[in-house]
């Protein structure tokens, strides 16, 4: 017999307003159907009354987990627009904000995964290490969560030679912690008999369905937007981190390794910081139509940007790596058991906030 | 314009997309801007391979019909619904339509994003 079964909007595992009808068949589910919309925000709208500069702090506010990383795509798009050349300086330090914003991003995850499990422990060990994150945020821009540290033509802070020297032994520890509790979260046989074989996105499906960030890749697509170089990573040794079974499992094993890949992009980036200015003069107003993107700890970000040459852009479309993998999402859940939807969804890490901006 | 930008019509979208599709080219996005001065549409289909983008633009007039490439790439169904929410675009044929509902409450009946365009709620699509 087919029943329908709502699935959200608010879930015990997943405090973000997603709804989804489940059609299901027994235990088993057939079909799944998104329905969004419940936080939207209207945020793209706001360019016809923000400038272009004010901008910036308003696609700060898209989501806070990775509010650095759609500033830095946001800033890079209008510094194309305008043909500015922001010094190297800065394109160092923008990474390095990047990366420890993908730690703390991928840290909240692995322990809101941990509680998916009912390991309360394990995740508060998590989140416990994600703080030292929180703190190099919190030291270099005066705040935890959206740090404003990115500014069209460079960055507004800068970092001291101390400083430097205490976020890389942050680091460090960050590494050496989460590489302790790596055989507690991914060889625990609850976690596996959970994970493994559940909600499988095959490498075909995953390149269909338009899947991004650690869903493609963890469907065996060595594909990274940090490979295009923008920022400073086209100076910096990078590999993207990739698994092929297309699981649920899989997906977690690639954001446990990203959080050691972020680490070592984080030192690179410190190591190689040149000295110089930290922003350049921006002169005119944005005009034309430019595209960029980045990669976020969820996935690819695009915006597409047209100025008319006044302050204020005609238009930012801003698509987030949680708004293409719905579809992936959608292939996932058929086939699977109802108590694996929670996990399932949980896998993608969804961000309503990021999608409903 | 954009680097591998290419020009289609309301005709030739589909065949650019089934194209596309099958050279393993996989689909990234679809953007819109109003036009306000032409009283029109920009649409913009955003692919990728290997790091490489190319784009798709159809510019269309208001209220003239598009049709849907949910066909060819599934996801493009959001998207599509989406920009059918927000700008009142008038796709056809999607493969789930929400009808103007996926964003939107059932009694909102302009698009919020666009200056002039009232979005059409059908009878039975309100609840996709």
């Amino acid at each position: 017999m087919r029943t329908i079964l709502p699935f959200g909007p608010q879930h015990p595992v997943l405090p973000e307003p997603i709804h989804l009808k489940l059609v299901v068949e027994e235990e088993t589910v057939v079909e799944a159907l998104p329905n969004l919309g419940y936080v939207h925000r209207g945020l793209e709208k706001l360019t016809e009354i923000r400038d272009y500069n004010q901008m910036v702090n308003i696609v700060e506010r898209v989501c806070g987990i990775c509010s650095c990383i759609h500033s830095l795509n946001y800033c890079e798009a209008v510094e194309k627009l305008m043909n500015l050349e922001v010094p190297q300086r800065a394109h160092f330090l923008r990474v390095m904000w990047g990366e420890v914003h993908r730690i703390h991003s991928h840290l909240l995850w692995l322990g809101l995964f941990a509680d998916g499990f009912g390991f309360e422990s394990l995740f508060m060990q998590l989140w416990r290490i994600r703080e030292r994150s929180m703190d190099i945020m919190e030291a270099t821009a005066g705040n935890r969560v959206v740090i404003s540290t990115n500014i069209v033509g460079g960055v507004r802070r800068d970092i001291t030679n101390d400083q430097k020297t205490w976020i890389l032994s942050e680091i460090d520890l960050i590494e050496k912690e989460v590489r302790a509790l790596e055989k507690t979260l991914l060889d625990d046989y609850t976690v596996k008999r959970r994970c493994c074989g559940k909600g499988v996105l095959t490498k075909e499906q995953a390149h269909q369905l338009g899947a991004v960030g650690p869903c493609l890749r963890a469907s065996g697509w060595a594909q990274d937007a940090r490979q295009t170089g923008y920022a400073a990573y086209g100076q910096l040794d990078f590999e993207p981190v990739v698994e092929y079974d297309g699981d649920s499992y899989a997906r977690s094993k690639v954001r446990f390794r990203e959080v050691y890949a972020a680490c070592d992009l984080v030192r690179q980036a410190l190591a190689k910081l040149p000295e110089g200015e930290l922003a350049c003069k921006v002169k005119g107003k944005p005009e034309g139509e430019v595209w960029h993107r980045v990669e976020q700890p969820r996935g690819e970000l695009y915006y597409y940007i047209k100025g008319n040459g006044t302050k204020n852009l005609e238009r930012v479309r801003i698509r987030t790596p949680t708004f293409a993998n719905i579809p992936p999402l959608l292939a996932m859940l058929p086939g699977c058991e109802l108590s694996d939807v929670p996990v399932i969804v949980l896998s993608i890490d969804p961000c309503i906030s990021c999608t409903e901006r | 314009m954009f680097a591998n930008e290419q020009a289609v019509s309301v005709d030739t979208l589909i065949p650019e997309c089934q194209k596309r599709f099958d050279e393993g080219l996989r689909l990234v996005g679809v953007s819109v801007v109003e036009l306000k001065k032409d009283d029109a549409f920009d649409l913009l289909y955003h692919f990728d391979k290997d790091l490489e983008l190319s784009h798709l633009r159809l510019t269309v007039p208001r209220l003239e019909p598009v049709p849907s490439i949910s066909g060819v790439y599934f996801p493009a169904l959001l998207y599509e619904n989406e920009i059918k929410d927000q700008f009142g675009v008038n796709f056809q044929n999607i493969l789930i339509d929400f009808g103007c509902t996926l964003y939107l409450e059932p009694e909102v009946v302009k698009s919020p994003f666009c200056t002039f365009t009232y979005v059409k709620k059908e009878k039975g699509k309100e609840e996709a």
